[in-house]
């Protein structure tokens, strides 16, 4: 029993130290070109032009559904003129970015891990790094900068839809005008939602594709360790997204936005 | 010429290599005899880094390679061509692109000169016109030539052939067997071989080592190698594939 306290203790420093390392080993080459712009731009178009469609759907209907169940909440204290600013703000500060993200994770985090872990097993890796290229360089960097870029802005896509979604419900069931929809929204964001709701798809991107790219280049086993992979890749940027949001949140916070 | 000393290896407490000694010269071709798992492919690896040794030093062309980054091995790769045992091919790339490879991303030539050069390879392995051919679409034996025109396309100093006829017709196997003896002649490749199959061995080898528990066995000439008294190595040669051999 102690034993295995001890074994599981070190694998997991380990496992954990090997993860950082990784990060060091992207960040070392961030600063120094070859940057491939080329792979990027494709990277770019795969893991965001190709998301807009379901980001469309899962933020109409999030910005739907909101607004009908704050409506119906506010209706009962006569308070229904609030709705385009409740939903506009919880969008844009909390739900754009974190259910976004996990459609990302799910989408494009699975999607890449699978990608790079057939490549693993497959010796492709090897062969990259044999023919005088660097995979991270290649593959990791391509991706993580394309994320970066594309999360941000699927998530103002994304609440822009929201948004609308909402509007939709204020004027057809709570009776309300689109243009005062419109105002309750305008007058409720302020400077520091948006930023809020920036930075936030900024880091989980980043961490997403990290994180997608980490356990990919680390496949081991056949078939089944990319499947095994790919879950890891949905469990771990899922938690993440999480934490990381309850921790920016708190930051955020204390510096006052 | 390459070198190897007192090359260590486990993998998770599992020792494969315990103290290998090697060296290669330009214009010498040896052959790796093994049984399966043996950790031949491993030796390939670690030479290029691919794999790390746990112990012992490495020199090419007189660089100590022992505790280099991946950056400063770059150069030493682009002098190593390397024909992985399952090809390897980059599955997202069509045959074009993936000979093409290394040409894009180490010499800034002009497209023409990129088709001319990719063709040329193609038609050293006897594969012309298959360009825009997709690698799920080929044999194992075709793969294995695509991956070998991708191998030699950059003119290595050195080459690597992990079983590059394995799983090939005799004629098609011939042919590599040719193409392995012309790069030596011609351009004075030194290169490493490791195949289970005797016959083509004895057709390229300027030597063998015999690798057994972890260690060189043996280490000699053809003929060395056919006298030799060590029953494993007999048992070897006369059962002409390990899988034929004590099973
Ligand atoms: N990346 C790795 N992780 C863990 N173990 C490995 C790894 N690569 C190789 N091994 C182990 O090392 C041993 C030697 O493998 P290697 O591929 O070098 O064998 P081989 O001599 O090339 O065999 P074959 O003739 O079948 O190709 C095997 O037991 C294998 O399981
Ligand atoms: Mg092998």
């Amino acid at each position: 029993m102690k034993n295995y306290i001890i074994n599981t203790a070190a694998s997991t420093v380990e496992a954990l130290y090997r993860f950082f390392a990784f990060h060091w080993e992207v960040a070392k080459r961030l600063v120094r070109p070859p940057y491939y712009p080329k792979l990027i731009w494709e990277q770019m178009d795969r893991v965001g032009v190709d998301s807009l469609p379901i980001v469309v759907l899962t933020s109409f209907f999030t910005g739907f559904v909101l607004a009908f169940q704050i409506g119906y909440a506010l209706m009962r204290f006569g308070a229904k003129l609030y709705v385009g600013g409740i939903v506009s703000v919880s969008l844009v500060r909390e739900l754009g970015p974190v259910l976004i993200s996990l459609v990302f994770a799910g989408r494009v985090g699975a999607g890449i891990t699978a990608e790079l872990g057939s490549m693993q097993v497959s010796e492709q890796i090897d062969a990259m790094r044999a023919l005088a290229t660097d995979p991270i360089r290649k593959l990791v960097m391509t991706r993580f900068l394309a994320a970066v870029i594309m999360l941000p802005i699927l998530v103002v896509v994304g609440d822009l839809i929201g948004i609308l979604g909402g509007m939709l419900v204020s004027v057809m069931n709570l009776g309300l005008t689109a243009n005062f929809y419109r105002t309750s929204v305008v007058n409720a964001l302020v400077f520091n939602d948006l930023i809020s709701g920036f930075i936030k798809p900024l880091i989980f991107g980043g961490m997403i594709s990290i994180v997608a790219c980490y356990f990919g280049l680390t496949a081991r086993g056949g078939t089944k360790g990319v499947g095994d992979a790919v879950t890891r890749t949905v469990v771990v940027s899922s938690v993440l997204i999480f934490l990381l949001d309850a921790f920016i949140t708190k930051v955020l916070f204390l510096m006052g936005m | 010429m390459i070198e190897l000393y007192n090359i260590h290896k486990s993998f998770e407490g599992k020792p494969v290599l315990k103290g290998v000694n090697l060296k290669i010269g330009q214009g010498e071709t040896l052959v790796i005899l093994g049984r399966s798992g043996c950790g031949k492919s491993v030796t390939l690896k670690i030479i290029l880094r691919l794999i790390k040794q746990d112990l012992g030093r490495i020199v090419i062309d007189g660089e100590d390679t022992t505790n280099y980054t991946e950056d400063q091995m770059l150069p030493l790769r682009k002098k190593i061509g390397m024909l992985f045992q399952g090809s390897a091919l980059f599955d997202s790339m069509n045959v074009k692109e993936n000979v093409a490879y290394p040409l894009r991303e180490h010499l800034k030539l002009p497209e023409d000169e990129v088709s001319q050069k990719v063709a040329q390879a193609l038609s050293f392995v006897e594969l012309s016109g298959a360009e825009q051919t997709m690698p799920s679409e080929l044999s194992g034996g075709m793969k294995k030539r695509v991956a070998l025109a991708r191998a030699i396309v950059l003119e290595p100093r050195y080459m690597f052939y992990d079983e590059p006829t394995t799983g090939l017709d005799p004629l098609t196997s011939r042919k590599i067997n040719e193409l392995i003896n012309k790069l030596k002649d011609e351009y004075k490749v030194g290169s490493i071989v490791v195949t289970h199959e005797i016959a083509n061995a004895f057709k390229v080898a300027d030597r063998f080592e015999v690798i057994k528990d972890g260690e060189i066995l043996f280490s000699g000439t053809a003929n060395e190698l056919k006298g030799s008294k060590l029953k494993f190595v007999q048992d070897f040669i006369k059962g002409g594939t390990i899988e034929n051999a004590n099973q």
